[in-house]
């Protein structure tokens, strides 16, 4: 980006406006200019949660929903789908282990924060 | 709108606008899929209305359509690393039209194709059939080693296989279903509270705030979830090239 930002043809002084706006956006927040990320950061925390929940629900479905399928299959009773069910908790704790591991090293990886 | 006009669910329904039938398989075009079409349309008018000019110094348009486009080149670069440019086309297509679906569905009277869990999988599954080919192709049968977790003795084998593949198969319908759930929810949501507002007559004004700032949200949402979906993409990717 240029300093001054006048050769993009949409006509003003960009880099003013830019600055103007800025200020008042730090005004508006109260100081720091915090306000705008600190929403973001809630939507992405809120979205992340929710991340976490399906990936658990996620492996009981499959562990169950196969169970099920084996036992209509092969005529084993329900004995499968309590197999399914406990290997698919596993699944499902399994997966949201490795989703905020990977959380995790990608937070690290941008330098603390 | 026919019966039921009221409910906060009828703006999911499928009505067929062109019934086509074939085979007894019913394959009308309906509004679900006009909004997929008005999608592409809007998704290839702005790209390709943004970099017409092909500016050196761009416009407003050119930078948010080279804006989206970097933003998903870095996303590939970032969890897939130079290898991952290959998948490029896919991944992108994947995240304009899941961005495209979500906000369309914010405008009124639309329609939200992907809150149909249908829509949703049928992406997850091209994506996890496509990312599990890409692995057998990657790797042959050394792939299955993908299930074998690495450390661990031959004893506990029987065990965690099983649970590791059970994880595998999880991933399409943890794709999916997050999409197609925050969508669903978000829409009934704002629908549910825009009938207190009737029902509320003068004391409708606080849930009519509420719609406000929920319909805010919702776009937020709906960047995020394009996002989200995205990102998973490039990180099956990323699995299926290196394996563990």
């Amino acid at each position: 980006m240029s300093e001054d930002g006048n050769g993009n043809g949409t006509g003003g002084d960009l880099g003013s406006r830019v600055r103007a706006a800025q200020a008042r956006r730090r005004r508006h927040a109260g100081g720091d200019g915090q306000d705008g990320d600190d929403r973001r950061e809630t939507g992405r925390g809120i979205a992340f949660a929710f991340r976490l929940g399906t990936e658990l629900v996620a492996g009981l479905i499959v562990g169950v929903g196969g169970g099920l399928l084996l036992d209509r299959w092969l005529d084993s009773g329900p004995w499968l789908m309590v197999v399914g069910f406990i290997l698919g908790s596993a699944a499902g704790i399994l997966n949201v282990y490795r989703t905020v591991e990977g959380a995790e090293r990608a937070r690290r990886g941008r330098g603390g924060n | 709108m026919a019966e039921g006009g009221h409910s906060p669910l009828s703006q999911f329904e499928i009505h067929p606008i062109i019934p086509i039938e074939i085979g007894g398989t019913d394959i009308s075009f309906t509004n679900s899929s006009m909004f997929m079409l008005i999608a592409l349309v809007l998704i290839s008018v702005f790209l390709i209305g943004g970099m017409r000019r092909n500016a050196l110094v761009p416009g407003r348009w050119q930078v948010a359509a080279e804006m989206s486009y970097e933003f998903i080149a870095g996303l590939l670069r970032d969890t897939v690393g130079s290898e991952g440019r290959k998948y490029f086309p896919i991944v992108f297509t994947i995240f304009m039209f899941v961005l495209f679906g979500n906000l369309l569905g914010m405008v009124p009277y639309s329609f939200t194709f992907t809150s149909h869990i249908i829509v949703t999988f049928a992406m997850a599954a091209v994506v996890f059939i496509g990312v599990t080919i890409l692995g057998f192709a990657k790797h042959g049968f050394h792939f299955f080693t993908f299930f074998v977790p690495p450390g661990v003795s031959v004893a506990l084998w029987p065990l965690l296989i099983p649970i590791e593949i059970i994880s595998y198969l999880s991933r399409p319908i943890s794709l999916s279903v997050r999409l197609f759930a925050n969508m669903l929810a978000g829409h009934t949501l704002l629908k549910v509270f825009a009938g207190f507002v009737f029902a509320l007559s003068f004391a409708g004004v606080v849930p009519l705030a509420f719609i406000v700032a929920l319909t805010g949200l919702e776009i937020l949402i709906a960047f995020l979830q394009a996002y989200v979906f995205t990102i998973l993409t490039c990180l099956y990717i990323n699995d299926a090239l290196h394996l563990h």
